[in-house]
């Protein structure tokens, strides 16, 4: 318990680190009023908006304004939209979780699978194939498999909607393209951690015992190598985030990622902090949760 | 006896490097992965002799001309055009220029600031070690891509501003690498003996912590030139990265991305460029793993 209220307590300097980058970069991105008013604008009502924005306070005087706002989750208004940015976020939120959420269910009906299959025949042809597949899957970029996929299944063959969200069709090839770049790292992770379970004393009694190789693998070995597999995927949410970002974009997925590089483009700052404190905020929590769960799965580890 | 010396050091590069050529003939991967890296960095830096085109001439009459083997193609442009009539095989040959340059310029970037934070955030601990490391914890709660593109886009792309950018915000993985490693051996003897004489901080830092992290900051660096590629081709493929006339493997695949359903070439051959630069830096990097890292377990 000591250990969880450590680890929360240390949540807070990391979420101030975060907003203080953030708004150095905003800050240094210079003046929001010359893209809210026109070019023609005259002088007084440029220092006008400047002095009704407090863009005219001192560096720490609007950092300490920007805190406070953030702490109640208003990072300001779109210019684009001209709405709560935040709103505009949370908005986006459930696509973009549930582009993350299916990729991560292809992830794992590939990786586990091949990462079993390949430990229990090391170095045999399987083998070769499945860690084969987990390099070229970790070499391709992201959005080129992304865009392969749709010269495919969209151009060629005509069978799934090229872009855009709505029915399951239209989350097949999104879901394949991050979910294949995520397995890649996972099969080569089960793989190793199933290899090192399978070298304990453990299993060779359960072998000697006489049990089936299958139950031998499931019920031993793969049971025990869950830790850090389940460990791994809460860990992966970084890339998994970040992947979200490219693949929203590639197929027109109206999540987060897909707000956030139009934002970037258009300067909309506000949103682009909000969107940096969401992703940031649930990569730390999904960390935190990676370092419970480990603890929770596995007795012999006990923080101090 | 001192005119022997030089000869006998000779004697002693020679063998080393032969000990390496052994070590590297032993694993088909390495091989593979070295003649990949060293066929791209021959042919970044002889590009302008290589490539049939300049990159970005532009033929109006030869546009979306497909590859040769396919009708309406011929050799003369072995590869195909794109929509301005540009020969793709030319912007892939220029485009590797780019992707080496911003990916070892930018490892190498990150690598020294890491490394420098990893030395003496490990070595001096305390509140240096405490801030350093709760900075590293911010860096990585943040996607490396998105933290990339939030300071491209308010610091405008660009080649220069690319390499910056993927140098400071990757330092994070050396520092810690560097950090960890640096905890362990400055608990060691010769570390300790150092200190007892009464030799200086930058010395120990410099002569002997130093050298015993610097082979798994190669390791970690070599492969890590491999994300940094996909990485600039990933933002210059959302049009952040590297600006026209310049041309990167991610430009040109965005240019080919809006005709998919006519030229499939276009978006086909850099992605393809992009997988095996990658897939030789990731076999050279395991191979140096496997060498330079007696304790890593295959």
């Amino acid at each position: 318990m000591n250990y969880f209220i450590k680890r929360v307590l240390e949540i807070i300097p990391v979420l101030f680190i975060i907003s203080f980058i953030v708004f150095v970069l905003v800050f240094v991105a210079g003046d929001p009023v010359a893209l809210l008013l026109p070019e023609d604008a005259p002088e007084e009502a440029v220092e006008t908006l400047r002095t009704s924005l407090g863009l005219d306070d001192p560096f720490y005087v609007q950092y300490g304004r920007y805190v406070v706002n953030m702490l109640q989750g208003d990072f300001g208004d779109s210019f684009r939209y001209g709405q709560d940015a935040m709103s505009l976020v949370l908005e986006r939120l459930p696509a973009t979780l549930e582009l993350a959420i299916a990729s991560i269910l292809v992830a794992i009906m590939i990786a586990i699978p091949l990462g079993i299959w390949s430990s229990t025949k090391k170095n045999s042809s399987i083998d070769l194939v499945a860690t084969g597949a987990a390099v070229l899957g970790k070499a391709m970029p992201n959005f080129w498999l992304g865009i392969m996929l749709i010269l495919l299944f969209s151009v060629t063959l005509d069978m799934l909607p090229v872009s855009g969200r709505g029915s399951f069709s239209h989350l097949i090839l999104p879901a394949i393209t991050l979910g294949t770049g995520i397995a890649a790292e996972m099969t080569r992770l089960i793989r190793s951690s199933m290899l090192e379970t399978l070298s304990q004393d453990y299993i060779r009694t359960a072998k000697s015992k006489g049990l089936r190789t299958g139950i031998v693998v499931y019920k031993h070995a793969f049971r025990n190598t869950l830790v850090p597999v389940v460990t791994i995927i809460a860990l992966q949410t970084s890339t998994l985030i970040g992947g979200t970002l490219i693949t929203e974009t590639v197929f027109a997925w109206p999540g987060i990622g897909q707000l956030l590089i139009q934002a970037v483009n258009t300067r909309d700052m506000a949103i682009v902090q909000a969107c940096v404190m969401v992703i940031a905020f649930f990569v730390i929590v999904m960390n935190l949760i990676a370092d419970l769960l480990y603890q929770v799965l596995d007795p012999r580890i006990r923080y101090k | 006896m001192p005119d022997s010396l030089p000869m006998q050091n000779n004697l002693v590069k020679n063998s080393k490097w032969k000990r390496w050529l052994k070590l590297l003939l032993r694993s088909k991967t390495g091989t593979v992965g070295l003649l990949i890296v060293l066929t791209i960095v021959f042919v970044a830096i002889f590009a302008p002799w290589l490539a049939p085109y300049e990159h970005s001439v532009i033929d109006p009459l030869n546009t979306h001309k497909p590859p040769f083997w396919m009708e309406g193609g011929d050799m003369a442009n072995v590869l195909g055009t794109d929509n301005l009539g540009r020969d793709i095989l030319s912007r892939i040959i220029y485009g590797s220029q780019v992707s080496l340059l911003v990916g070892i310029s930018s490892v190498v970037l990150a690598g020294v600031i890491g490394v420098l934070v990893g030395l003496f955030a490990g070595y001096f601990g305390g509140f240096l070690d405490a801030f350093f490391m709760r900075l590293a914890d911010s860096f990585l709660a943040i996607p490396n891509i998105l933290l990339a593109l939030v300071m491209l886009g308010v610091f405008g792309p660009g080649l220069m501003t690319l390499i910056l950018v993927l140098g400071v915000t990757n330092w994070v993985q050396y520092a810690r690498i560097i950090r960890g490693e640096v905890l362990s051996i400055k608990e060691r003897d010769f570390v300790r003996a150092a200190k007892t004489i009464g030799v200086k901080n930058r010395n120990i830092i410099f002569s002997h912590l130093y050298p015993n992290v610097i082979s798994s900051f190669i390791v970690v660096a070599t492969l890590s030139v491999a994300s940094t590629i996909i990485l600039e081709s990933s933002l210059s493929f959302l049009g952040l990265g590297i600006q026209p006339p310049q041309v990167s493997w991610g430009t040109i695949l965005s240019d080919g991305r809006d005709y998919l359903a006519t030229s499939w070439w276009l978006a086909t051959f850099p992605g393809l460029a992009i997988t095996i630069a990658v897939l030789g830096i990731i076999f050279l990097g395991d191979w140096l793993r496997d060498v330079m890292d007696p304790r890593s377990v295959k």
